[in-house]
């Protein structure tokens, strides 16, 4: 029936599903603040007043945002520092300096990114780019020399908050803590880190200087919002341009999260991972098999992208051997040792040997043997 | 530092002892001879000199003036010195008092009690030139590069104050002595002030006598001179009665103008001239001593004055001191002298276009107003002795002038309406180039009458006079005059100024400063939440009274002993010992401000803070000496700076924090640091702060702990009747917590760890809890629902959270791992078992749920 629909829309429908993959697709990936957060109404009210009071109070703070991977910490702090910054008062005052333990990985990189952010690099010529120790003596005197009343709040966000811990001596952590907690410029440092543990893999004055403000991010829904949410990300605006078109996707979509199959698909998936991101991954998959002939989703599509999601590379393979060596033209005779002796590498490249501790003399009797 | 390295100097005394003591087994010198190896110049330096003294900080060291030169038993050479200061070495929040720009080659007589006087011969460098000046002179910009230093205050550690007269005039004595003395060291130089009036004449007559000889254009005024010099007063009246001029600014422009135009060439003639000035300023009475010393360096090159000086060197010191006493007699009135120079200001006006301009045509218009002036002036027929009084009264006369303008003649004022403009430009044309010439200016003001007219002829272009006037004109708040008003705007002073370039070398950047002001707490949860954060600075530390105490009691002694000396504080973090450090120090200061103790200087570094422990070293001399220099030049520079007797040290406070950051494997930091404080001469206390209570015994070598000494303290954590004390006296007052509520927080974080930081921290978020929640609860106090959420939010684990939200596999396998430890027994297990087991585990549960 569908089909038939399509063939009576696709003239139209040419431009519209591309539009349609498009937005999607863009909901999927990107971590775009225009989406939707899914039961983190409380953290997000907490993190939104933490920083209005930092902005607008010149309230020093510090805080963590923990939760594991895919569940939303950065979305989270995207969404908050985009409201917080429809406030005039914030945007004019507001400083921030982002830094990441994957690209910061010592505290001289990370001084002079924070340097940098703060465009004070500037301001005495070359000299601010000097040793490391001034550089840092630099910074801590630019940051003392503020107060709460007068200057400007600094927000600090340092993703994967974990790998900072294992700067030396946790210099630069303690610095941005300690400022937090003395009269000087006001800061907040917001951590983002999936390690439940970090609180102890923090040096001990330097916990003890952390406001030890922790906001739990923990996917905790259950499975009926699990489903909700899968309606939600794939349901189309109602802004969207071609109105017939939308209505007749979400409709779709409707009876997909009804559908017996969809929800055993999901169910699994459900199990397997909470995270949203996940979901998110099985649902670009599904996704790529629209096209202008079979403009809607069903539950054979979501069947398959399940299984592609799935799939075991390992499993695969043998797969493939066990096809191949059942195929009667070819006898494992017929080759040259030093072919098996290459492929026999290979297996073991993709970790199917239990063997990898023996040594390579072993490994060639093995071969030997084989042959 | 670095002069001292790079050429030795060799010291030796100045003919045999001049008078010993029995008693102390010391001998005086006269002298000390300074030898440089490199150069094999030889200096001599005599008591009274003003000598560089080698200090902390190799480009600037300290000045002072040599009282006494003498070796003490075990044959060393020691000197006893009066400090001044630069400002530099002045503290910070006091530099304001002055409410000015100091120039750098400004010094201040330092009287503040805390400086050893006492110092080694061997630190001395070299003599240098140092020029009083009265209060009101400005300190002249001085372009070439020698060293030349003015003191015009004196400080005594908690304000400046003018010099006084006497001990300016005693500067004066000394800054003249080395300018005689210098040629012919051995001269003993003594001040008899006695022979005043009888000295002066002789002096008069000598100058007279040679100015006739020299000058046509002097011949009127001088044959007045022979003809009337039988007594001062007399002989001023008759002066009076040459000049004839109306006002005493006025007078001054016909005999101005050939000095002035002549000046800049220092012809032989011209020094003559200068003189013959000199002296007839001495006759005038004129407290303008620096002045004189103008006159002084400029003749001091010229032969006839070497031979004059050498003749008689006492004569012009004793009128010197004699006038400066009289200066002091004249500041009594000080409104009348706000008067007497707002008035001046218009007749100087008056008087150097006139200079410049207008000479013939007053020539003319004296003749009419000389009788009348000179009628005026004979009442001030009065002897040198009471010259003071007659200055009172002339003050006086001045102020009835000021208020009956009629006396100034039109023709005056107009030519000031006429050239002031040209004039200013002339000025300042003036002033630079004879900048380089003059030493320093004196105001004139101090005894302005028509008495003093003369001097100021004689003494100078009329450049520095606006200089000194504009000066006073400033100090005077009442004169509301409209001349004296516009004056300052032209005046070469405020030209001169801005010039002094401002070091752009210590800009610091700063965060910039937000546009719009915070907001203020809105509601008392928000006052509370304020008064609770760990930055706010409490008025005083509760529940560390013995341990404030017991470190007070030991900085305070070593500061009174003027010793070193450590002391290791450890505690576990949020004790509040940096709090109660710097509340030591703080409430220090405020002692020393209170001249209850000798002055110290606070330098703070933190472990944590460098970057490497041997920044330290780096951190320290740039807190103490502002230098900039690598690490290992600055524990060079250091230990010279520690180890060596250094004179005019202060007491050094130094704060190590996070001490166990700064191990090294050499352990080389932590030796000096507390090796230092050993050193006889360093004053140097050490507040060493850290974590642990057995520091020194863990990771310190022998020798290191053994430097560190017995002094420790330790911070136990905060119990909870203390938390509850300090979150109390936190809010003071304001009614934001229940009591009970308070009790819960300060129990639970005392049974965990004692950290105040926790236990403000815990409270400030139930505040934040309270305030969402403000709907439900009636009384709008933080309660302990809030506080119990807060403390679950802080202090619950994790984990039980995260496994309950974990999917169902995640929960599967971790099932499966404790089944596994539980069969085996053990705390690990293969990945194979529990693959295993995890997988029965699944098959199990979906066959019942299959069931």
């Amino acid at each position: 029936m569908s089909k038939r629909k399509s063939k009576e829309t696709s003239s139209v429908n040419g431009e519209c599903i591309s539009q349609v993959q498009r937005i999607l697709r863009e909901r999927f990936c990107h971590q775009c603040p225009n989406g939707k957060l899914f039961g983190v109404q409380l953290q997000y009210k907490h993190l939104l007043e933490l920083l209005k009071r930092t902005t607008i109070h010149g309230e020093s703070n510090s805080a963590l945002i923990i939760g594991p991977r895919g569940s939303g910490k950065t979305m989270l702090l995207n969404h908050v520092l985009k409201e917080l910054m429809e406030v005039k008062q914030v945007r004019e005052n507001l400083l921030q300096v982002h830094l990441n333990g994957l690209l910061q990985t010592n505290d001289k990189i990370a001084l002079k990114e924070i340097t940098r952010q703060l465009q004070m690099e500037n301001v005495v010529g070359d000299k601010v780019f000097g040793s490391f120790a001034e550089n840092l003596a630099f910074l801590l005197e630019a940051l003392k020399k503020g107060d709460r009343d007068s200057s400007c709040p600094v927000l600090f966000i340092l993703d994967e908050f974990d790998l900072f811990v294992h700067h030396k001596n946790q210099t630069l952590l303690y610095n941005l803590f300690d400022i937090s907690q003395s009269a000087q410029t006001p800061v907040t440092v917001i951590g983002l880190t999936c390690r439940q543990d970090i609180l102890e893999l923090l040096e001990k004055r330097v916990k003890s200087r952390f406001s030890h403000r922790q906001i739990y991010l923990l996917n905790s829904f259950d499975f009926k919002q699990y489903l909700k949410i899968f309606k939600e990300q794939l349901s189309l605006p109602t802004e969207f341009l071609y109105k017939p078109f939308t209505q007749k996707w979400n409709k779709n979509v409707q009876s997909l999260s009804e559908d017996r199959t969809v929800q055993d698909v999901l169910r699994n998936h459900f199990h397997c991972s909470k995270d949203l991101r996940s979901l998110h991954m099985l649902l670009m998959l599904a996704l790529s098999s629209i096209t202008v002939s079979h403009p809607f989703m069903t539950g054979s599509d979501l069947l398959e992208a399940s299984k592609l999601y799935r799939m075991d590379s390992k499993a695969n393979i043998v797969h493939e051997f066990q096809k191949f060596i059942q195929r009667k033209a070819h006898s494992m005779y017929n080759f040259e040792k030093p072919v098996v002796m290459k492929s026999w590498m290979r297996l073991q490249h993709f970790n199917f040997s239990f063997s990898s501790s023996e040594s390579l003399s072993q490994k060639r009797s093995m071969v030997d043997k084989l042959c | 530092m670095n002069t001292r390295q790079q050429c030795k100097r060799i010291y030796s005394w100045v003919g045999r002892a001049k008078s010993s003591d029995q008693q102390l087994k010391t001998f005086q010198y006269r002298g000390v001879l300074i030898k440089s190896e490199r150069s094999l110049t030889e200096m001599c330096i005599l008591p009274g000199e003003f000598v560089l003294v080698e200090g902390e900080n190799a480009d600037q060291p300290f000045v002072a003036k040599l009282l006494k030169l003498y070796e003490d038993g075990s044959q060393e050479k020691h000197a006893v010195v009066q400090w001044f200061s630069r400002i530099t070495e002045l503290p910070l929040n006091k530099r304001k008092l002055l409410q000015r720009e100091v120039s750098p080659q400004e010094i201040f007589l330092d009287k503040g009690p805390g400086y050893d006087t006492d110092i080694n011969v061997e630190t001395i460098i070299k003599n240098v030139k140092v020029i009083p000046l009265a209060p009101e002179e400005a300190v002249p910009v001085r372009s070439n590069g020698k060293q030349i230093f003015f003191v015009k205050e004196s400080w005594d550690g908690k304000c400046f104050k003018p010099l006084s007269p006497g001990l300016l005039s005693e500067l004066k004595e000394a800054e003249k002595k080395k300018r005689v003395g210098s040629p012919s060291p051995l001269t003993d130089c003594q001040v008899f002030p006695s022979d005043f009036i009888c000295s002066l004449k002789t002096e008069t007559d000598r100058v007279t006598r040679s100015t006739m000889k020299t000058k046509n254009f002097q011949m009127e005024i001088e044959s007045r001179h022979s003809a009337s010099k039988s007594s001062l007063s007399k002989e001023r009246h008759s002066q009076r009665v040459a000049n004839g001029i109306n006002t005493p600014g006025a007078r001054k422009k016909l005999q101005l103008n050939s000095p002035t135009k002549s000046r800049n060439k220092l012809t032989g003639c011209d020094v003559l001239e200068l003189l013959v000035d000199d002296c007839d300023a001495l006759e005038a009475l004129e407290p303008s001593a620096t002045k004189r010393t103008v006159t002084f360096t400029e003749i001091l090159g010229s032969p006839p004055k070497i031979s004059r000086t050498n003749g008689e060197p006492d004569s012009p010191l004793s009128i010197r001191g004699d006038w400066s006493k009289l200066a002091e007699t004249i500041r009594i009135s000080p409104y009348r002298r706000g008067q007497d120079s707002s008035l001046k200001a218009k007749n100087l006006d008056g008087k150097d276009d006139d200079t410049w301009h207008l000479n013939s045509r007053n020539e003319e218009e004296e003749t009419e107003e000389r009788t009348r002036e000179s009628r005026r002036t004979t009442k001030q027929a009065a002897t040198s002795k009471s010259n003071s009084k007659s200055d009172t009264n002339l003050a006086e006369e001045q102020e009835l002038k000021t208020r009956s303008p009629v006396v100034i003649p039109r023709s005056h004022r107009k030519c000031v309406q006429k050239t002031t403009a040209r004039i200013a430009e002339q000025l300042r044309f003036l002033n630079i180039s004879e900048q380089d010439q003059e030493d320093d200016y004196l105001p004139s003001t101090d005894c302005s009458d028509s008495s003093s007219s003369e001097e100021e002829e004689s003494m100078v272009p009329s450049t520095p006079k606006r200089k000194t006037r504009s000066s006073t004109k400033l100090s005077t708040p009442k004169s509301s005059r409209k001349p004296s008003d516009t004056t300052p705007a032209k005046t070469p002073r405020n030209a001169s100024e801005p010039r002094t370039p401002k070091t752009p070398r210590n800009a610091t950047p700063k965060i910039p400063i937000r546009n719009q002001a915070t907001e203020k707490p809105a509601n008392v949860l928000e006052e509370a939440r304020l008064r609770l954060h760990v930055s706010t600075i409490p008025g005083s530390l509760p529940c560390r009274e013995e341990e404030f105490q017991d470190i007070y009691n030991f900085v305070e002694s070593k500061l009174i002993d003027g010793t070193g000396g450590c002391m290791y504080i450890s505690g576990v973090p949020g004790t509040g010992k940096t709090a109660t450090v710097h509340e030591v120090i703080r409430c220090l200061q405020e002692a020393v401000e209170n001249d209850e103790l000798p002055s110290f200087q606070f330098i703070e570094i933190n472990g944590m803070k460098l970057t490497d422990p041997h920044q330290a070293y780096v951190q320290i001399l740039q807190l103490l000496t502002s230098q900039k220099v690598t690490a290992t030049h600055a524990a060079e520079l250091l230990a010279k700076l520690f180890s060596t007797p250094g004179p005019k040290r202060k007491t050094t406070v130094l704060i190590v924090d996070e001490l166990d950051l700064l191990w090294t494997r050499k352990q080389d930091v932590m030796y000096n640091l507390f090796d230092w404080p050993t050193q006889k001469q360093a004053k140097l206390i050490i507040l060493a702060i850290a974590n642990t209570m057995d520091l020194p015994e863990r990771i310190m070598m022998n020798r290191v702990a053994s430097r560190l000494g017995l002094t420790r303290m330790s911070f136990q954590p905060y119990t909870y009747k203390q938390l509850q004390q300090i979150i109390s006296s936190r809010l003071n007052h304001i009614k934001a917590f229940e009591e009970d509520a308070i009790q819960l927080v300060s129990r639970k974080v005392a049974a965990l760890s004692g950290d105040a930081r926790r236990c403000l921290d815990i409270c400030r978020r139930s505040t934040e809890i309270c305030e969402f929640s403000s709907q439900k609860s009636t009384s709008g106090l933080v309660s302990m629902a809030h506080v119990m959420k807060a403390i679950d939010e802080m202090f619950s684990s994790p984990y039980i959270n995260s496994i309950r939200n974990a999917s169902l596999h995640e929960q599967m396998f971790l099932k499966a791992i404790i089944a596994e430890f539980r069969r085996s027994g053990l705390e690990e297990a293969t990945v194979q078992q529990v693959h295993l087991l995890f997988f029965f585990k699944t098959w199990t549960l979906a066959f019942v749920l299959i069931v």
